[in-house]
């Protein structure tokens, strides 16, 4: 009786896809979204709203799209990021529908509905999310773009230096006949790609290169080169932008990478410092700065004196008065906030109709997608792909906690918006290709290997009874 | 590269569980905190998100709630008849906050009082929409038309209170404003307020309980009562010991009388029938200024009066001989609110005991369920029986053939005392007229009322207690007294 066995150890028994499972999931997360429509229209006019069907069709066909292009080119992503970003989307889409609804919105002069334009950029972002699936086969072409990355990051984040400042921050730029944008938030992903490219190569260099001293392991010099060069970096789009939020970001996003790389914990204690001195220095100088940090010190002590303030007081006074239930969507008056309750300041709406129990589950949301971007990272099987994930999974843990931190009054508002959740163009389009970028890495992490080229040894050993 | 990552993770968790920690605090631990903030607009909006609960008179609302379409706030507080019965209810306004009954019962009108806690929790489980309680008051509508009608288009304020029980019966102020007026949230609002405020004629001022004027010869019972309290007289229709014309002490200057009228050792009936100034001048320097203090204080000088709504404290003052005279006719630095001195007569009235005066009966929660009932309340015996019977003999005296004949009711037996305050410098401007009053039936007396005019257009000749001031006391004890039968 002869028998042939395999002897590799990786099997080439297909991994379960759960591609049913994603279908599942996003299903559930469409009909949340159409529930919180009929919740808001039953609480404002007791009926169910008119537009509740096209957003809820709108919403489902951009999931049901999502997910058969994710079935078709990336079978084997992680099933938990469209259904969660969809979830975050169409609550966003039902929240911004809300604040339109505000009667003291629409009283204001610059008042425009923001629900149905965000319907549409949320097409913009899954078809550019459908794009990066079925253009980029394998992440790790990215690569070749390492330096052409680093010149469009810097283009995308010095361009608003050229435009006047919108409420007292230049971070957007002025397209005629297409609006504004906001550069900062497509940066994240190219400037990830660049120091995933960069890191890659001079990881070693970086990491061995250096001194033993008091314990830690100091850098050389010449290594310090590019940390530098980017704490410097932030520290300019800080004072020339006064954009706070992204010079915390990438600053943020470069140290975590830094530390992936080269394994020494010395990187990060080298960040905390310097991004410590960065703020404390610029904050020192710049007025726009030391208004967030006064508002953020004692919110009610600039009541009817600077705007600022009094906009983060109304803000945690939304939170206050959603208590541990909220008051329901659609009967809170988060809207008193008024000028940014729909972009930065969207977690008070959250926060005082759905209340402590809303917020936690809408941070764990968060949690999970960022999660889910760290397991990605390591499960990747390369270096390029490992530092990608683990940089654009840090990028968003870092911008949900600055913008969540800020409208809580947990650290000085930096004014940059909720992912998925707040409204707002460029950011969620960006995003969108962000979660692209990570479902294309999770499905090249959890692809099943490929079966082993037949052994030639296979044949020849035998098992020869005499 | 995995130990970095799995790092990495772990300090994303920690970042949202920073903000979970965060959330927990704001909206947990900090909610009710946040929730009181004097800048937190959601109080106002929710206060005014419910129909409010209603003052009530004699079973009828006096106000209501109507619904608003523009701004922030859904109802709006009404009056019936809002110009006679501010003074007893203040006003309630979207932008300007409230006073008075309005702003007392405030929890109890919206519905938001602790002592509406098991009601408020019971309507949770029902469904029942929230609404205010309501506050019943003790006023009687006939009495406080009387007094506002009489007092017309004069300036001048009413108490009337019922002696034995205390409660307030008619509290009118005139020239008397609509709370209607601002009581939203609008320019028009503003305006409307804005115009009242710079109304010289004060139309906001409760003069029935905020504003003390001198209390002229009304004051002259208190004397009397002090006399006969601390034994300087004992019988009423006995000759006094008081020379006319009667020169101050340590001064020069002889106190004058109204007219030629008998005040020389005029027995204390005489005296407070022609209101002899001398007599009493003298009855309050031979106490002295201590004694007269100290009866002033029985009768509740001295003191804020609260009822609830406050009424200032009316003022027989520490003073020199000389200033204690001239306070014992009424004059000098002696002030008085017109509800000081109706609770002056309800004491005497009500043979010497003074009761707590009080305007709310009842608070009703919002489906009409009793939660408090006012208990009356001894403030104070002034006087013994016996003193307080003397003293109605001599006010019965002054109403029956004194100077107080236009008080008289037929078939009821009325007591009185006018009173014509100088005031200004060396009495340059007009004087108030003054009337105090009481009615008496079998069962004791149900009204006793106090009624002030200052009015500057008046001819001087014409302005005296008797003329201007009684015919109004006359109207609401008649009004009390029709309700009775």
């Amino acid at each position: 009786m002869s028998v042939v066995t395999n002897t590799t150890t990786i099997g080439a028994i297909d991994a379960p896809s759960r591609r049913n499972t994603e279908l599942a999931l996003v299903a559930f997360a469409v009909l949340i979204s159409v529930f919180a429509y009929a919740n808001v229209g039953l609480a404002l006019n007791g009926e169910l709203p008119a537009g509740m069907l096209g957003y809820g069709l709108g919403l489902a066909l951009l999931g049901g799209v999502a997910h058969l292009a994710v079935r078709r080119f990336a079978p084997y992503a992680d099933p938990l990021l469209l259904p969660l970003a969809t979830l975050l989307n169409g609550l966003g889409l039902a929240f911004i529908w809300r604040l339109d609804q505000s009667e003291r919105f629409q009283a204001l002069e610059t008042f425009a509905p923001a629900a149905s334009k965000q319907l549409i950029f949320s097409a913009v972002g899954v078809a550019l999310m459908v794009g990066v699936l079925i253009a980029l086969k394998d992440h790790r072409i990215l690569q070749r773009y390492t330096y052409i990355s680093m010149m469009v990051a810097l283009i995308l984040l010095i361009l608003p230096m050229f435009f006047p400042a919108v409420n007292g921050a230049k971070i957007w730029i002025n397209i005629p006949g297409v609006g504004t944008i906001q550069p900062g938030e497509f940066a994240k992903i190219v400037i990830a790609v660049f120091f995933a490219g960069y890191l890659m190569v001079k990881r070693d260099a970086l990491a061995l290169a250096s001194r033993r001293f008091m314990g830690i392991y100091l850098p050389r010099g010449r290594d310090l080169g590019p940390i530098l060069m980017v704490w410097a970096f932030s520290i300019l789009i800080l004072v020339f932008e006064t954009d706070l939020g992204s010079s915390l970001l990438f600053f943020g996003m470069f140290v975590v990478m830094l530390y992936v790389a080269t394994e020494r914990t010395s990187w990060i204690v080298f960040g905390l410092l310097m991004s410590g001195a960065g703020a404390v220095g610029v904050a020192s100088f710049e007025p726009h700065v030391q208004d967030r940090v006064t508002a953020w010190l004692d919110p009610f002590a600039g009541w009817g004196k600077i705007p600022a303030s009094e906009q983060m007081a109304k803000s945690l006074m939304a939170f206050g008065s959603g208590g541990t239930l909220g008051t329901g969507l659609g009967q809170g008056n988060s809207d008193l906030i008024g000028f940014a309750a729909n972009s930065d300041f969207i977690l008070a709406t959250v926060g005082e109709e759905l209340g402590l129990a809303g917020m936690m589950g809408v941070l764990l949301v968060y949690g999970l997608i960022v999660e889910r971007g760290v397991r990605t990272a390591l499960a990747a099987r390369d270096p390029f792909g490992k530092l990608l994930a683990i940089g654009l999974s840090g990028s968003f843990a870092i911008q949900v906690f600055v913008v969540a931190g800020g409208v809580m009054g947990l650290i000085p508002l930096t004014g940059m918006t909720m992912p998925f959740l707040a409204q707002g163009g460029s950011s969620v389009i960006a995003n969108w290709a962000l979660v692209g970028i990570l479902i294309r890495i999770s499905d090249t992490a959890r692809r099943p290997a490929p079966a082993p080229a037949p052994s030639p040894d296979a044949e020849m050993t035998q098992v020869v009874r005499p | 590269m995995n130990k970095p990552l799995r790092r990495i993770a772990m300090f994303c968790g920690l970042l949202i569980l920073a903000l979970l920690v965060r959330t927990n605090y704001l909206q947990y631990v900090r909610a009710d905190e946040l929730n009181a903030n004097e800048h937190n607009r959601r109080v106002e909006i929710e206060r005014y998100a419910h129909e409010r609960g209603n003052i009530i008179v004699d079973g009828e609302p006096i106000t209501g709630s109507v619904e608003t379409t523009d701004g922030d706030f859904k109802y709006k507080r009404v009056w019936k008849d809002g110009p006679m019965w501010a003074p007893v209810t203040g006003y309630s306004s979207q932008a300007f906050d409230s006073s008075q009954l309005e702003n007392l019962e405030d929890g109890i009108l919206t519905g938001n009082s602790d002592q509406l806690f098991f009601d408020r929790t019971l309507s949770m489980f029902t469904g029942e929409k929230k609404t205010g309680g309501n506050i019943v008051t003790t006023l009687d509508g006939a009495a406080q038309k009387a007094a506002f009608e009489g007092l017309g288009d004069k300036k001048g304020a009413v108490a009337a209170l019922d002696p034995q029980t205390g409660a307030i019966l008619a509290l009118a102020s005139t020239p008397s404003y609509d709370p209607s007026v601002f009581a939203g949230n609008s320019f028009k609002d503003s305006d409307a307020r804005q115009k009242l405020l710079k109304d010289e004629d004060k139309p906001m001022l409760n003069r029935a309980l905020r504003e003390t004027y001198p209390p002229g010869s009304t004051f002259k019972v208190v004397t009397a009562a002090a006399a006969l309290e601390n034994g300087l007289y004992t019988d009423i229709d006995a000759d006094t010991e008081s020379p006319l014309p009667w020169q101050l002490p340590q001064s020069t200057n002889l106190l004058q009388n109204e007219g030629d009228i008998p005040c020389e050792n005029a027995s204390l009936r005489e005296a407070l029938r022609w209101s002899c100034n001398t007599v009493f001048g003298k009855m309050s320097d031979d106490l002295g200024n201590d004694k007269m203090i100290e009866q002033a204080d029985k009768f509740g000088f001295n003191k804020e009066v609260f009822t609830p709504v406050r009424a200032d404290a009316s003022i027989y003052p520490k003073d020199n001989r000389p200033q204690n005279a001239m306070a014992g006719i009424g004059q000098a630095s002696n002030r008085a609110t017109p509800l000081q001195m109706a609770m002056v007569a309800s004491a005497i009235a009500n043979d010497g005991k003074l009761m707590q005066p009080y305007m709310v009966a009842q608070r009703q929660a919002p489906n009409l369920d009793v939660i408090y009932t006012h208990e009356k309340e001894q403030l104070s015996e002034p006087l013994s029986g016996e003193n307080a019977q003397k003293l109605q003999q001599m006010m019965e005296t002054v109403v029956k053939d004194g100077t107080g004949k236009n008080a008289q009711i037929d078939g009821v037996t009325v007591g009185g005392k006018t009173g014509t305050a100088q005031h200004g410098l060396n009495n340059s401007e007009k004087p108030y007229a003054w009337f105090i009053s009481y009615a008496k039936t079998d069962s004791g007396s149900p009204v006793a009322v106090a009624v002030v005019v200052e009015d500057g257009n008046a001819n001087r000749d014409d302005i005296s207690g008797g003329g201007l001031a009684a015919p109004i006391a006359k109207s609401v004890m008649k009004a009390v007294l029709d309700g009775k039968k």
